[in-house]
């Protein structure tokens, strides 16, 4: 075991894989000679040469393309979006080329790329700067959405998508570039997408949610813990694909869940969520399911309401004590 | 607000107090209220001390000059708090916090504690029904099936009246009997006569020891165990408008009274058969089989309420209350329509003796089709029993007396005795329930109907 | 970086037979270019029998542009294009079977029935499809000229576009990056004059080879109803390309003789029914190398005939062969949208699908 930083964590997974297979690139703003925006490719530059870490234009729709176009004839880049919040520029290539691309061909022509960079809030960035972009990506069919929270996770998980032959979007945390965690020190050390991750256990009920909500997840279940409340937090990892089983069984087990999420409520990651928890778990339920979610208003500047709008352990308790009854 | 309590004086007896001044709070259903004196004078007597209530309109204290005449209001005893305030907690407060439980004047009446009633929230029924419809989570719903304890007999804990997983499990901990003594919180009239019937229905009258034991039915009842007819309108309707007058469970009393003679003599013939064995069967048995019999002639009475359909059961299981130390509970008699008397006795003396040791299983007092009670032998010449919901009816048993009647013309001496049955009105309307009685009756008053 | 070029490349440069071209070259784009027609005059029959649905871009009228800028072509080189793709799938060496049966929808089709008209491909020959977001399939020539460069290949990329799409801003990143990194990639604009019912000239500021000297990357033009010509230039500068030239841009003028797609009239609306019977009688591409190689005696009446019931033949064994296929099953639907059916967690959210 190694401790080592999120951002470290993702850098070796980079490396690891780039050295593996000569087939792996990275391309993106500031990826190469400045290490990358928030020094996730750090080194590869030097390591690797510029034929494959490739620094772009701003050009989100063109460079995004052109990564499907290098996929689609066999090589498997990695696009660096600054941050998430840019490649809605790009969605065109994503949802139109990549996701459809294999289907649309009949099966001849794949598309195995990673798409990745921060997505959600940081602090008083702004309303176009602190969007979380997960169901762009979720909702059309042909692309897969992985969310790590921890170190250990973002190596897994990232070794696992760029050998992925589909298109994933990896997205990453702003705040959790520098968190600190145990990554097992394996030679290959992989996590296949599809697990989650029961992050705690309780028993009395359970919080699901992904990506860097886990920790706000884990510190509202320390809040409750000092109540007599002991929480199961459920962290998706993968949100396509998804992990069902995990959710059913800690909702049979705790009849009760709340889903956190970074994002807006309407149609969100939750919404998801709790159909198919009431779909194939309805008899398992004491309580509706409640979510946490962002306060459905672009994220405001000011700082305190920019705190009151994200969703907080605060949050998390109160949804936990109303579906316990308590 | 009708009455107030007071929770503190601000002022005591030959205080000076000025117009205006805060003297004494006051709490109401709502909240806790400041009173303000209206006068300048001394505080003379205090009438109502502090945890002692009054109706609104009353005198509580006097403000008056130093040296007025107050002899009138000296002579009255003051209300003691101490005394009052369990009366005084009683009017409990309308407006229920979730989660928090009222005790219910059921509880200083009956002396018991209610577990399986929840609060009651806001004008709904304890049990969240609304319309015919009870709100239960899906995880309660389930669980109540599965155990078999009917969701119309529980009251919800969740939000407006919700039933959820710990009012099930809470209601599965304390059995069916509990029930009954449970009803009382929402105020029935028919629970308040007949409080908690206390009689054993068995009365143990030999002491026989080891009988032989007495073969079971040769044959297993297979096919279905019930069917569920769905509500008519008309059936939704008369659940709906007689619930919403009565309660949850809308109760009418048939009494009828039986000649005994015949089922006296049969238990003799019996009895002396049974002899050598070393058996012996109660006139309680005799009623049990014969309640078995006429169910079977008469199955819309062997039903349950669902809340949305009449289970009819295709089985006759009976219930029979026996008085355990703190309260009754009724083990069954399954399948009592093809047992023989002498099997029932011997099942009947069986479990009574466990249920009074408290060493009854689950399934042994759960699962009644129709439930008997019998306080003959406590002098009860007729009562009315509350039903055991989802069951839909109930038997109330008196005991046989020796009357004078008039036979043509002559008077004799016979022996009578009197039933009264409690019919859900939701399942069984006047007509059936008095049908069901008239058989009975037919049974009891010539035993040899039973054979056929 | 590549100065700005313009050339108009000329009819006459001498050679064996006409032009530089052999008789047989000739005959074989003669014959190339009237099964392009013939094809698409079957695709119109279909469509508008109801046996091909949803949209069908023709290209009748520009048959010279597919044949001239892919039969230079090699096998293992790249072509995408846009939705008006028909006849550059055939070029590009896809079977005509394959192409009517997934016009038709059918398992036996080019995609397998699940692309239609606008998303014909085929991995092996090279064709990655037609594209129904203009100007989306620039990012992606871009890319797969890309991978040709870091595998150190000298394969070549062509993109097709048409004269609107060089307002799209996908065309402008891709032309930047083609040119800042030298990239394998021609960009080819069949300039038809119309971006479906608007004029170029309306929805441009400046003229179309300016849009690829704005980022420095070499233009040409040539007159896209001459095959000859075309494909000499094309020729030409795919050899250029492989040995290095970078990145190049094509304006092909040419012309389509029906409307944007089927359900666009011919003319009568933006073009006057002057104009378009003027081209079609003096600038159908077939004609005009008809003419000249009647002119030049390298064909008879009787040949061409012969060329014509042998292409109609293989297009009619292309309808019977689209008309008996099967329809693909309903399983293929989660079959192809993943590489696999993963072995953790669940990809599809239907209630359907697994």
């Amino acid at each position: 075991m190694a401790e080592l930083t999120y951002r470290d964590a993702l850098n070796q997974a980079l490396a690891e894989e780039m050295e593996r297979d000569g087939d792996v690139f990275l391309l993106g703003e500031e990826v190469a000679e400045y290490d990358g925006a928030y020094k996730v490719s750090k080194g590869l530059l030097d390591r690797f040469g510029v034929q494959r870490v490739v620094d772009t234009p701003i050009s989100e729709l063109g460079f995004a393309g052109l990564g499907v176009g290098a996929a689609m004839v066999g090589l498997r880049p990695v696009v660096e979006f600054m941050t998430f919040n840019f490649s809605i520029l790009a969605l065109d290539q994503v949802i139109n080329s990549a996701s459809k691309m294999r289907s649309m061909s009949g099966g001849q022509i794949g598309v195995p790329m990673v798409f990745r960079g921060p997505s959600g809030a940081a602090l008083q960035l702004g309303a176009q700067h602190s969007h979380a972009c997960e169901t762009w990506y979720l909702h059309a069919p042909g692309v897969k959405v992985v969310t790590p929270s921890t170190p250990a996770d973002a190596k897994g998980l990232l070794k696992a998508a760029i050998r992925d032959n589909d298109p994933v979007a990896f997205m990453e945390g702003e705040l959790l570039y520098n968190v600190k965690g145990e990554v097992p020190d394996d030679d290959d050390f992989i996590i296949p997408l599809g697990v989650a991750d029961l992050k705690r256990e309780g028993g009395d009920v359970s919080i699901i949610t992904h990506g860097s909500m886990a920790h706000v997840a884990l510190h509202a279940a320390g809040q409750l813990a000092k109540e007599g409340i002991e929480a199961d937090v459920l962290d998706l990892r993968s949100l396509r694909p998804l992990d069902v089983d995990a959710i059913l069984a800690t909702v049979a087990k705790t009849n009760r869940a709340v889903y956190l999420e970074e994002g807006w409520p309407y149609v969100g990651v939750g919404a998801q969520i709790v159909a198919i928890i009431m779909e194939e778990a309805f008899d398992d339920l004491d309580a509706p399911v409640l979510r946490v979610t962002q306060a459905d208003v672009p994220m405001p500047y000011n700082k305190k309401l920019e705190t009151w709008a994200k969703p907080g352990a605060a949050r998390v308790v109160e949804a936990c004590k109303k579906v316990l009854y308590v | 607000m009708e009455e107030g309590q007071v929770v503190r004086w601000l002022k005591s007896e030959g205080d000076r107090v000025a117009n205006g001044d805060i003297i004494a709070e006051i709490e109401t259903d709502k909240a806790t209220m400041e009173l303000t004196a209206r006068g300048d004078g001394v505080l003379r007597i205090i009438l109502v001390a502090e945890g002692g209530t009054a109706p609104v309109g009353d005198v509580i204290a006097l403000i008056g000059t130093e040296d007025e005449d107050i002899s009138e209001f000296q002579a009255a005893s003051p209300v003691n708090g101490t005394g009052q305030s369990e009366g005084a907690a009683a009017p409990a407060d309308a407006e229920v916090a979730l989660g928090t439980s009222v005790a219910g004047e059921a509880s200083a009446v009956a002396g018991e504690t209610s577990a399986a009633t929840g609060p009651t929230a806001g004008t709904e029924s304890p049990s969240g029904d609304i319309g015919g419809r009870i709100k239960a989570s899906p995880l309660a719903r389930r669980l109540a099936t599965e155990s078999g304890v009917a969701l119309s007999s529980m009251s919800g804990s969740g939000p407006a009246g919700r039933i959820v997983k710990r009012d099930v499990e809470a209601a599965i901990a304390t059995g069916p009997a509990t029930p009954v003594g449970a009803a009382p919180a929402v105020g029935t009239v028919a629970q308040v006569e007949a409080a908690t019937p206390v009689g054993t229905a068995a009365p143990a009258e030999a002491a026989g020891g080891t009988a032989a034991p007495i073969a079971a039915p040769p044959f297993v009842p297979s096919g279905a165990e019930f069917d569920d007819v769905p509500l008519s309108q008309m059936r939704k309707t008369i659940a709906r408008r007689l619930t919403e007058s009565i309660g949850p469970v809308p109760h009418f009393f048939l009494t009828i009274e039986v000649d005994m003679g015949r089922a006296i003599e049969a238990r003799s013939t019996i009895n002396t058969m049974l002899e050598q064995e070393g058996h012996k069967v109660s006139l309680n048995d005799l009623i049990i089989r014969a309640t078995a019999a006429a169910l079977r002639r008469h199955p819309a009475c062997n039903a349950h309420w669902m809340g949305d359909s009449i289970r009819r059961h295709n089985r006759v299981h009976i219930g029979v209350a026996v008085a355990v130390e703190g309260g009754l509970i009724t083990p069954i008699i399954r399948d009592g329509d093809l047992k023989g008397v002498a099997h029932i006795a011997a099942e009947v003396r069986e479990l009574a003796g466990r249920a009074r040791e408290k060493r009854l299983q689950p399934e042994e007092y759960s699962g009644a089709t129709f439930s008997i009670s019998n306080l003959g032998m406590f002098g009860i010449h007729e009562f009315t029993a509350v039903i055991n919901p989802p069951e839909a009816g109930i038997l109330a048993v008196g005991g046989v007396e020796e009357v004078p009647v008039v036979e043509e013309g002559e008077v004799v001496i016979r022996n009578r005795m009197k039933m009264t049955m409690s019919c859900d009105h939701r399942v069984i309307d006047g007509a059936l329930g008095a049908a069901f009685l008239a058989t009975l009756k037919g049974m009891l008053e010539e035993p040899t109907a039973i054979l056929t | 970086m590549a100065e700005l070029e313009t050339e108009a490349v000329g009819v006459m440069m001498g050679g064996p037979a006409l032009g530089g071209f052999s008789k047989e070259k000739l005959a074989e784009l003669l014959k190339q270019m009237l099964l392009y027609r013939r094809f698409e005059e079957k695709a119109e029959e279909a469509y508008a029998i109801g046996k091909i649905g949803g949209f069908c871009h023709l290209h009748i009228g520009q048959e010279a542009a597919a044949a001239g800028c892919i039969l230079p072509l090699r096998q293992d080189d790249y072509v995408i294009g846009s939705y008006r793709e028909h006849t550059q799938a055939l070029a590009k060496g896809l079977s005509p079977e394959a192409v009517m049966s997934e016009l038709y929808g059918n398992a036996t089709g080019a995609s397998g029935g699940m692309g239609g008209s606008m998303h014909i491909f085929g991995a092996d020959s090279g064709f990655l499809g037609g594209n129904g977001i203009v100007g989306a399939q620039a990012p992606l020539a871009l890319g797969t000229a890309f991978a040709i460069r870091y595998r150190g290949s000298d394969q070549v990329c062509v993109c097709f576009l048409g004269d609107a799409a060089v307002n799209q801003g996908a065309f402008h990143e891709s032309m930047n990056m083609a040119s800042i990194w030298n990239l394998p990639v021609i960009y080819v604009v069949e300039n038809n004059a119309y971006g479906m019912g608007t004029k170029f000239s309306r929805m441009s500021a400046t003229e179309m080879v300016k849009k690829a000297s704005a980022h420095g990357v070499t233009a040409s033009v040539v007159d896209g109803q001459d095959v000859m010509a075309t494909y000499a230039h094309f020729a030409h500068l795919v050899e250029s390309v492989r040995q290095g030239a970078g990145a190049q841009f094509v304006d092909v003028e040419c012309y389509r003789f029906k409307g944007h797609s089927m359900s666009d009239p011919v003319s009568g609306t933006y073009r006057s029914k002057e104009e378009v019977d003027d081209r079609k009688e003096n600038a159908d591409p077939i004609k005009l190398l008809r003419d000249r190689m009647f002119s030049a005696d390298l064909l008879t009446g009787e040949e061409l005939e012969a060329i014509d019931k042998e292409v109609r033949a293989t297009v009619g064994a292309a309808v019977d062969f689209a008309e008996a296929a099967p329809e693909p099953e309903v399983e293929t639907l989660y079959q192809n949208v993943y590489s696999e059916i993963n072995s953790h967690g669940r990809l599809f959210f239907d209630g359907r699908g697994k």
